[in-house]
């Protein structure tokens, strides 16, 4: 099962990000960056988590990033973004977040596969604790392979 | 297993795992719901689904599981609702269906 296609553009380590709102953005653009998804993607994002609440935070440091397919995906990615200093999202047992995973997917239909294999990477709860020691595009590559 | 509850009729347990985009969460929630249930041996078709759909979708759903963002929208419900705290945590989700779908 492979995992959505991850870009080495859409990878960043050690992101400064002033609050929640910031590091989806910086995943968004990310995703920019990498042809994934237009810009106005990362406000669809971040509209996502302020109307429905701090659920993309789905694991202790781990954001989930995401909004619904839709204009803004041209084509199925993933992001990966670390922070330098992690931000709170104002998650009841989760926060704060380190590691913001920002995905885009064109259609519902299909896209199941590809969560599953994010699922198989992160059940093993040492992948956030690696991706926070990441200090390499290749380290993310290794460890979300 | 025993069927406790508004089993379908095929006895199959319809479980629903409810984001806000029906993307994403839900479906991360859907396969380790899935790898639970085959774990413990309990046979349950595991939708995906957002608020918008939630009321043709988990009308005759048995379990609902989701965030605690959104039971308050889910509203009234004959469904189990579980809460799920960290969505990669598979020991956490088999506790929770276990103690909800009553396994023998």
């Amino acid at each position: 099962m492979p995992l959505p296609p991850l870009d080495e553009r859409a990878i960043i380590i050690g992101a400064e990000a002033t609050d929640w709102r910031d590091a989806v953005r910086i995943a968004g653009r990310a995703l920019a960056d990498a042809g994934v998804a237009r810009a106005g993607y990362a406000d669809e994002m971040v509209r996502m988590i302020e109307e429905y609440g701090p659920y993309v935070v789905i694991a202790p440091g781990l954001a989930l990033a995401h909004a619904r397919p839709g204009n803004a995906v041209l084509k199925d990615g993933l992001g990966v973004v670390t922070l330098a200093t992690p931000v709170p999202f104002g998650h009841p047992h989760n926060d704060p977040v380190h590691v913001v995973l920002a995905l885009a997917i064109t259609s519902p239909a299909g896209h199941l596969e590809s969560v599953a294999a994010i699922a198989n990477v992160f059940n093993d709860t040492s992948a956030v604790q690696d991706l926070i020691a990441a200090r390499s595009k290749d380290d993310v590559l290794r460890i979300l392979q | 297993m025993t069927c406790f509850g508004s089993c379908s009729e095929d006895g199959i347990v319809k479980i629903v795992a409810i984001c806000g985009a029906g993307i994403g969460t839900s479906g991360i929630l859907k396969v380790n719901a899935e790898r639970v249930l085959a774990r413990l041996g309990i046979e349950a078709d595991v939708l995906a689904a957002h608020l918008g759909t939630l009321k043709r979708d988990a009308a005759d759903a048995q379990v609902i599981l989701t965030s605690a963002e959104f039971v308050d929208a889910i509203g009234p419900t004959n469904a189990d609702v579980i809460v799920v705290e960290n969505y990669f945590d598979t020991d956490e989700l088999s506790r929770k269906l276990e103690a909800a779908l009553g396994s023998e």
